[in-house]
């Protein structure tokens, strides 16, 4: 089922067409109405006038993560905040949060690229889809709320946490679809058949799961341990939450809608285009945004665009798995965390050393999140209690910078490696690629 | 009477506490009494030794983490009840016990005491006529 197919399934040529045209209209309205562009245009000797067709791109500055922390909160916005109607926000560097604004065409767009995708994974208006993303400032509950609202489906508001009600009211609901992380899928899988009510007795068949990359292997256990088909939903806060590009039947790559987030795939280190087919860093530019628009957002994925016509019909751009990041972030348990963040929290405390090391790994299916640090000399205590103080006292401002608790180990003076080079600071065991 | 007792922070790995003891035996130093106060990830290795400042000294090079403090240890007779005495002493002072380790030998016990307050805990165990070892006599046991 294609919910637009005047767009999804345009052609190529006339796609181009319409790319061109709105991107000379959001250049426009950034240059004009956000401070921010205007000068970094300038800057550049650019104006709207160099921007005629959708190959003029290459021509505008990009837009960095921390452009989005340098001008919090509202620095950014390009409308007055009246006509903002929503805010959502994701955690960031320094405890300062990065912030998106959304005017009423904003949300109305969002719906409908959520509606899409929710569309192409086979539901409809007679089912009922159970949102397990957190709801808040968070993008992906409201985000997928709102696209099954617009497809006439029926919203169960789970938002996350709650695995028994979850399991139950997914039962007692009869809900089609799930959205949620592909790790809290599994464990939702897992405490169903222990909770041994037949999985015969559940009416689910669709999985709408992304906000943190998984593997062709997690989707053949999803599938098979919730009798569904399991298909990805890609997005970011910066861009506009999920629904920026989501799987079709085919499962073959994940179709972007285009005609309002631009993609591109440049090498990250010379920032040119790659050549089609290879891979390197997404970029997007936002070509219908009016509260936020982004031009040439560096998302740090690494993955490859496809350009070949897909079996379902749909003529919209394919993306391919997210094959790790262009920079050091870590997404765990669907938080992005940095080393950065960790180092930070580190170096305001005086009980620990400068050395750190993040272990990363999954066990049953949920993320593990591990600090090895060293307590300076002078603090380490004979007493127990104080010990456990002192890894509190770290967990705790982890949590809120990150937004994550971490697991603190502290280790024996000098045990972490030092490095001659860059340090490694992150173990990933996890298996995603 | 204050005697100086180590502690060593150890990860819970194999091994950790041999070594401990090979660096303290080939450096000649011998371990008087020690307690082991572990949690899941970490223990704490409590103990007096012949000579503080050389093992503090070997530890430390070996990178240990090694701190010192204060205890008292108690001197009583090794029947039902001493304990009782001894310890009533120290709570009706207002004295707090952080931690506490004993061995005994034929009809003594010897009670290693860490309180909150150790000078006040050292007077009040004297008033009442309680034997303190002097850490040259708990050495030579």
């Amino acid at each position: 089922m294609i919910w637009n197919e005047t767009i999804e399934c345009m052609d190529r040529e006339e796609m181009r067409k319409l790319q061109s045209l709105r991107l000379k209209r959001v250049v426009e309205h950034a240059y004009h109405n956000s401070p921010f562009y205007r000068k970094k245009m300038q800057e550049m000797g650019i104006t709207p006038d160099d921007v005629q067709t959708i190959d003029d791109i290459t021509k505008l500055p990009f837009t960095v993560k921390q452009d989005l922390r340098d001008n919090y909160p509202f620095g950014l916005m390009a409308v007055p905040m009246s006509e903002i109607v929503r805010l959502h926000a994701s955690s960031g560097t320094t405890g300062k949060p990065i912030v998106v604004g959304y005017t009423r065409k904003d949300l109305g767009i969002w719906a409908e690229v959520v509606a899409r995708c929710l569309t192409a994974y086979g539901l409809t208006r007679n089912d009922s889809v159970q949102v397990s993303y957190g709801y808040g400032m968070f993008t992906g509950g409201l985000g997928a709320h709102c696209g099954v609202e617009n497809i006439g489906g029926t919203v169960i508001p789970m938002s996350s946490g709650n695995t028994q009600k979850q399991i139950q009211l997914m039962h007692d609901f009869g809900a089609k679809g799930l959205a949620c992380t592909p790790s809290y899928a599994l464990y939702l899988a897992e405490t169903i058949h222990q909770s041994g009510i037949p999985l015969e007795e559940f009416q689910l068949r669709v999985g709408a799961f992304g906000a943190e990359p998984w593997t062709e292997n997690m989707r053949k256990e999803l599938e098979a341990k919730l009798n569904i088909k399991a298909y990805d939903i890609y997005g970011l806060t910066e861009i506009c939450g999920p629904g920026v590009g989501g799987e079709c039947e085919c499962q073959n790559g994940t179709h972007l809608w285009e005609d309002h987030f631009f993609p591109e795939i440049v090498d990250p280190k010379t920032l040119r285009p790659v050549e089609p087919g290879q891979v390197g860093e997404l970029v997007f530019t936002t070509l219908t945004k009016e509260g936020m628009p982004m031009l040439r957002y560096r998302t740090r994925d690494l993955t490859s665009l496809t350009y070949e016509k897909c079996a379902c019909g749909r003529t919209a751009v394919r993306m391919g798995r997210i094959l790790g990041r262009s920079d050091d972030m870590l997404i765990i348990r669907g938080v992005n965390v940095f080393p950065s963040q960790v180092e930070s929290v580190i170096l305001e405390l005086p009980e620990f050393e400068a050395h750190y090391l993040i272990v990363v790994d999954r066990v049953n299916n949920t993320d593990t999140f591990q600090i090895q640090v060293e307590v300076r000399q002078e603090y380490y205590s004979d007493e127990i209690n104080k010990m456990i103080a002192l890894k509190k006292k770290i967990a705790s401002r982890m949590q809120s910078v990150i937004g994550l608790q971490p697991d603190i180990k502290i280790v024996e003076p000098r045990s972490i490696e030092r490095s001659m080079g860059k340090a490694k600071h992150v173990i990933d065991k996890r298996k995603l690629v | 009477m204050l005697i100086k007792q180590l502690s060593i922070f150890l990860e819970n790995k194999k091994g950790r506490f041999t070594e401990v003891a090979k660096i303290l035996g080939e450096a000649g130093v011998n371990m008087s009494a020690f307690t082991v106060a572990e949690n899941s990830d970490f223990g704490i290795l409590r103990l007096i030794v012949s000579d503080t400042e050389k093992a503090i000294s070997v530890l430390r090079e070996k990178l240990y983490a090694v701190s010192v403090a204060d205890v008292v240890c108690l001197h009583c007779p090794n029947q039902p009840g001493a304990l009782a005495k001894a310890m009533d002493i120290i709570t009706s002072a207002g004295i707090f016990i952080e931690y506490m380790y004993a061995f005994s030998q034929g009809d003594a016990a010897n009670v290693i005491i860490r309180p909150d307050d150790i000078n006040k805990c050292a007077e009040v165990l004297k008033a009442n006529k309680l034997e303190l070892i002097a850490a040259s006599d708990l050495y030579k046991l």
